[in-house]
């Protein structure tokens, strides 16, 4: 066992114990700035893990027509988005199986959760849950083509698709982050993490009026601890994909030295910098009105016309 | 100072086309003329970076002239077009917004497909951004082809206008002073002239949307 290994294993675990800690803190977070915008106290940003722990001790409970899959399905939600968590670059550059970390395999990670998610929707047959999973997949189908040209945007400059490569790169050549690529990119990437995430102008997470609510539907079946994987997972993907844009924009801080100082370091840099997003997000939150459902191709299509937009001024500025 | 120079004409280049992009993206009339202003900014950035590191002083005064008339003068007189009928929107465009994007990626793709051949005779930093400029002529024209609303009509107008004036910075380094010259004050000669043609159009026939005119009045 080389030192190598040691370090990758402890940055894997690091990162995974981080996102599942700072995922529901972040969601806190936004929730608390979204209350105090609107003047009200707002519940303590440790919210959401309180509820988690609260759901862990109910009782497990299914409806009486639920097949295997609704018991199947917040597991694999939940460890899809580990797996992923846990060979991104999100404290370190080089985490365990870091060499396999492409960005298709993460995107195909995330959408392994998301029809996890929506199959568990469709399970019991519910007119809420069956809504909620074909609104949630069409979302996901407009979304998917813009977030993955975005990244051949980012992959093109780097000359490689593996994400640990792409944050490597950009460390070493800091003007790469201002040019046009990188911000069209980053414009498209935004737009792609608020509908993924099921933040405000896609889906309204703190709805539940029923025809309008889109994640909250396919969770509505759920009870217990599996509401609470569930929920879990949602919150590590969301912890997870703000870490992704953070590092990918701002790569600063990421721990690239095998020390565990720089890992605290990295830590701390990446906290600082998923609130900053979080702030960002909450804000556009706060701002704007959710968007008519029939609105959403057009804001979907617009991220990919960014991302378009970002593979072509990369290749002209080259 | 020469990598700021090329990133800041990259940056500019890519605002001027997703400018362009962007008055295909919003509705209000009101956002599609600011989306003009920003582009018309960006494009005299474009001439006066150009100007500073080649230090010519006539092209100086062309970016100085587009600031004013594109970046200005033509956005305020559209601006107070719109402000008549402050609620005015694209409201049925002939194909609707996602189709229009999504098309817009296609013409982008095109012209970078085109652009590279031509500018593949002179490489450089700043020809190859060429491209961008013929992208934003493309769409400009899409935006002239699709697009109902008498303000939306004009801006796909000056789109293609300003998609030009981006590739003759490129390319050339601008065309002399007084072609400039004439074509914004041609340009600026059309919004004047379009805005009096819209307030006759609103007492004659109460719509903004040039495709519902269709019969001659005695």
């Amino acid at each position: 066992m080389s030192a190598d290994f040691w370090y990758g294993a402890l940055a894997t675990l690091i990162q995974v114990v981080v996102v599942a800690f700072g995922g529901p803190l972040l969601v806190g977070l936004m929730s608390k700035v979204k209350a105090r915008s609107e003047g009200r106290v707002g519940a303590p940003v440790t919210q959401p893990l309180r509820d988690l722990w609260k759901l862990v001790a109910k009782e497990r409970l299914h409806a009486r027509h639920a097949s295997v899959v609704l018991g199947l399905a917040p597991t694999v939600i939940l460890a899809s988005t580990v797996v992923a968590v846990a060979i991104s670059p999100l404290v370190s550059t080089r985490p365990w199986l870091s060499s396999s970390a492409d960005i298709l395999v993460i995107v195909y990670l995330l959408l392994t959760g998301s029809a996890a998610a929506a199959l568990g929707g469709l399970d019991v047959g519910t007119a809420f849950g069956g809504m909620g999973a074909s609104r949630a997949m069409t979302i996901g189908a407009l979304a998917e083509p813009a977030l993955l040209v975005a990244v051949v945007a980012l992959s093109i400059q780097s000359k490689t698709s593996n994400l640990p490569g792409i944050v490597s790169a950009t460390l070493a050549h800091p003007d790469w982050v201002l040019g046009p690529s990188r911000l069209l990119a980053l414009g498209a990437l935004l737009i792609v993490v608020i509908a993924e995430t099921g933040r405000i102008p896609v889906d309204n997470p703190s709805t539940h009026l029923e025809l309008t609510m889109i994640h909250e539907a396919m969770t509505l079946e759920y009870a217990g601890p599996e509401l609470a994987l569930a929920t879990l997972g949602e919150a590590m993907r969301l912890g997870l994909l703000f870490s992704l844009v953070a590092n990918l924009f701002l790569p600063w801080g990421i721990s690239t030295q095998r020390s565990v100082m720089s890992l605290v370091a990295g830590v701390a840099f990446l906290a600082l910098k998923t609130t900053f997003v979080a702030l960002g997000v909450a804000l556009i939150e706060v701002r704007s009105a959710k968007l008519r459902l029939f609105r959403l191709p057009e804001l979907l299509a617009g991220g990919f016309v960014l991302s378009v937009l970002a593979v072509v001024t990369g290749l002209v500025a080259r | 100072m020469s990598t700021t120079y090329v990133g800041v004409l990259e940056l500019a280049a890519g605002a001027v086309l997703l400018s362009a992009v962007m008055t295909l993206w919003r509705r209000s009339v009101r956002a599609i003329v600011s989306m003009l202003r920003l582009q018309g900014v960006a494009l005299s950035v474009v001439a006066v970076d150009l100007a500073l590191h080649e230090h010519e002083h006539a092209l100086l005064a062309t970016g100085a002239l587009v600031l004013v008339v594109k970046g200005v003068a033509i956005p305020a007189l559209l601006r107070r077009i719109a402000q008549r009928d402050p609620r005015s929107r694209e409201s049925r465009p002939l194909v609707n917004v996602p189709a229009s994007l999504v098309f817009a990626a296609a013409l982008i793709v095109l012209s970078y497909v085109v652009g590279t051949r031509i500018t593949a005779l002179a490489p450089s930093v700043v020809t190859n951004l060429a491209p961008l400029g013929l992208a934003t002529v493309l769409v400009g024209y899409f935006m002239l082809v699709t697009r109902r609303h008498a303000v939306s009509k004009i801006v796909g107008l000056i789109l293609v206008d300003n998609g030009i004036a981006l590739m003759t910075f490129l390319l050339t380094s601008g065309v002399p002073l007084i072609v400039e010259l004439g074509a914004s004050l041609d340009v600026l000669l059309v919004v004047v002239v379009l805005q009096f043609l819209m307030v006759s159009m609103r007492h004659h026939s109460a719509t903004d949307r040039l495709t519902e005119m269709k019969a001659l009045h005695d």
